[in-house]
């Protein structure tokens, strides 16, 4: 679904883009010409001196837009990122939903709550072996699908993904919502509500539709995607998840045969638009199986009834969990829902930012993309720390984690900017929101709850 | 306890903060960040002396209370110091990243000047250390209870508010004097505010006992005001001009 959208908002926004894009470019090749005249003018220049002063100049005038668009940029990730943490953290303090345990999702089939802390520790990592695991397949099969140009099929699943997402969490959703403020309401004006909203959803993502409403149905869909993952993953698995999923982007982009890697320069073989929203697609590629453990039957029976194999077939999948649209994004940041982690926000942005590895020219349009899944991982790490309990919630560890997942980001577009090439964008964000989660749990709250205590300022 | 007291409150808190947000900052992306990264910095400078607190607090004797609120004074005081240390470090920081960008520009120049830097930083400061100051205390306003039911002082909510906006104006002020010491080395000024932070600090030592720490809080901070004001080049001049809305002088004889 995320692979979808992204891949939809990718090309609107290429279309929404060109005109600033090429603003941008009128004024620095006005800018070279200035300089190219000042060259002329200097008559004492050996010949070979100026077109070297010409290539200079073009350069850094290259790097001072590039530096320009970077603050522009980072801005542009900030709001999505801020956006949908609010979004996440208000639905998880008002809505129970979100944090009753009610099952685990097939993919993590060890429960958390043993008797003995070693016991739990096991459970935690097989889990986490088995959903990354998962992860790597996916992420196998869409780079060997979209090697062998198997675009319809590609097509077919993040559409799947994206109807799931647009019509059926967001049926569960609102649902939810109406129970906690006890709001009655019949089924016939639900359902016309449940329709346009995903009908325009469909529409603005996978066809044209204005910006700004286009980068609201992304927020909304990362908070969703970050919500679910909250209510599935339990505490531990959440964060050995998230680290492993670290380290796998990691791997992923930068080693050579890396199948991220092996996605990019395939794309960039064939010089295709398509390229980012793969990009986006193929750390998106985690299926999530929505089937409770213990079959209730609050989903809908078609859900309950995938296995990996039917998965991994998405074309016989209409009922399938297709999950493959999930960014690593929305998977980190569910992470960060689910457990403590506030890297959810970083992890959305590193998966942004992984796109915005690419030349500065197309940075512009994955910004936005960016900015989304930056803000639905914030929105997951927040609500990961929401899950936890209520009286357990303390708002400097969510303030501090925002502004550690907010700084990772702009380390990572900084990296970006300085290297030029594909990079994997959760290191630096997850490091960050895990050492300053944890960090700010443990020591800075009780440090600020005696200073409260006593009403000293620090 | 009422959603009008916690609206009160935040408005009292972080009303004049939003407000310099909203006006000087929320339009130029790179204040924007500089403002983030200010904000980081003063996070790290707590996260530091609360592990060094949360060291000498667990290595110490639990029950004896004289010396935990001992403790918790020398760990306020190492806080202090620690943020002064932070902000000059974030100054060096941004001394080498404004020589950066004016490298990189067309006329040498960089895009925000030192001044505005000092300004926006020590907002990050100002705002981040009122937030971690106020925030819990709001969520905890919005919830049930009765404000000094032990005999503790019915103006908790209230006094917090007052001290958590003093405490954010006044980093601001510090960060404009302190970068200005720094650039011209006016190591006295450094000194000044290292020393004002430490006494605004000890003052609310003196709660619940407001008398002796809102008052002089806010004579610092009008002192402080005029102080940043005269060091970033205002002068009386310019209040008049401004209040009469007349153009520069200068600027006349030029055009002219």
């Amino acid at each position: 679904m995320a692979e979808n959208l992204a891949n939809v908002l990718h090309e609107q926004l290429s279309e929404g883009f060109p005109d600033t894009h090429r603003n941008n470019s009128g004024e620095g090749a006005d800018r070279r010409r200035v300089v190219e005249g000042v060259d002329q003018e200097l008559n004492g220049q050996p010949p070979s001196a100026r077109p070297s002063q010409r290539l200079e100049s073009e350069e850094d005038e290259d790097e001072e837009l590039t530096l320009k668009y970077g603050a522009k940029h980072v801005i542009m990730l900030f709001v999505p990122v801020t956006l949908c943490m609010v979004v996440v953290v208000a639905t998880i303090k008002s809505v129970s939903f979100y944090t009753q345990k009610d099952g685990q999702l097939i993919y993590t089939p060890f429960p958390e709550d043993t008797e003995t802390v070693g016991q739990r520790a096991l459970n935690s990592i097989l889990n986490a072996a088995i959903m990354i695991s998962v992860i790597i397949v996916m992420t196998l099969l869409l780079v060997v699908l979209y090697k062998y140009r198997c675009y319809k099929v590609i097509h077919g699943w993040l559409i799947i993904s994206s109807l799931l997402l647009l019509f059926f969490f967001s049926f569960i959703y609102l649902g939810e919502v109406f129970k906690t403020y006890n709001v009655g309401m019949d089924y016939i004006t639900l359902a016309l509500i449940i329709w346009n909203f995903g009908v325009v959803g469909m529409i603005c993502i996978h066809w044209k539709g204005p910006l700004h409403l286009q980068q609201a149905y992304l927020i909304m869909i990362s908070a969703l995607m970050a919500l679910v993952f909250i209510k599935y993953l339990p505490e531990w698995t959440a964060w050995l998840i998230l680290a492993v999923i670290s380290i796998y982007d990691l791997v992923a982009v930068l080693c050579p045969k890396g199948p991220l890697r092996m996605l990019v320069e395939t794309a960039q073989e064939r010089n295709e638009p398509i390229f980012p929203a793969l990009i986006y697609s193929s750390t998106m590629v985690w299926l999530v199986n929505m089937a409770d453990t213990d079959a209730e039957s609050r989903k809908k029976p078609a859900l309950n009834s995938t296995t990996p194999e039917s998965q991994a077939a998405p074309s016989q999948s209409t009922q399938g969990p297709d999950d493959g649209g999930f960014t690593t994004d929305w998977e980190l940041r569910q992470q960060e829902t689910l457990g403590h982690m506030e890297s959810s926000e970083e992890t959305r942005r590193q998966v942004q930012e992984m796109p915005s590895a690419r030349p500065p020219a197309i940075q512009s349009d994955d910004s936005e993309e960016m900015s989304v899944s930056g803000g639905g991982g914030s929105g997951l790490f927040h609500s990961q720390r929401g899950k936890a309990s209520d009286w357990n919630w303390d708002w400097n560890t969510t303030l501090a984690c925002f502004v550690a997942i907010l700084i990772g980001l702009c380390l990572t577009l900084l990296l970006l900017a300085i290297f030029k090439k594909a990079l994997p964008a959760l290191p630096i964000s997850i490091t960050f929101g895990l050492v300053f989660y944890f960090a700010t749990d443990n020591l800075v709250r009780p440090f600020m709850d005696q200073l409260a205590l006593h009403q000293f300022y620090i | 306890m009422t959603v009008a007291v916690f609206f009160g409150c935040s408005f009292i808190a972080f009303g004049p903060a939003f407000a310099l947000f909203i006006f000087t900052i929320a339009r130029d992306p790179l204040r924007v960040i500089i403002l983030i990264a200010g904000a980081f910095f003063w996070l790290l400078s707590l996260l530091l002396s609360s592990l060094v607190w949360f060291i000498a607090m667990k290595a110490s004797n639990d029950k004896d209370q004289q010396l935990q609120r001992g403790l918790l004074i020398f760990g306020v005081m190492f806080s202090v110091l620690l943020q002064e240390v932070f902000r000059f470090a974030y100054y060096k920081l941004l001394r080498k990243a404004s020589e950066g960008l004016a490298a990189l520009s067309e006329d040498e120049r960089s895009p925000i000047s030192v001044q505005q830097m000092a300004y926006v930083a020590g907002l990050g400061f100002g705002i981040m250390s009122g937030a971690f100051s106020m925030i819990n205390i709001l969520a905890d306003s919005l919830g049930p209870g009765i404000v000094g039911i032990h005999g503790e002082s019915q103006y908790y909510f209230l006094t917090s508010a007052f001290m958590t906006m003093a405490v954010t104006l006044l980093h601001t002020f510090w960060g404009v004097v302190f970068f200005d010491g720094c650039e011209n080395r006016r190591w006295w000024v450094i000194a000044v505010v290292v020393a004002l932070h430490l006494l605004v600090s000890g003052l609310t030592f003196l709660n619940p006992i407001y008398e002796g720490s809102l008052p002089p809080a806010y004579v610092i901070l009008v002192s402080m005001a005029v102080w940043s004001f005269f060091s970033c080049g205002g002068s009386l001049q310019n209040i008049q001009q401004f209040l009469t809305c007349r153009k520069n002088d200068a600027g006349s004889e030029v055009a002219s």
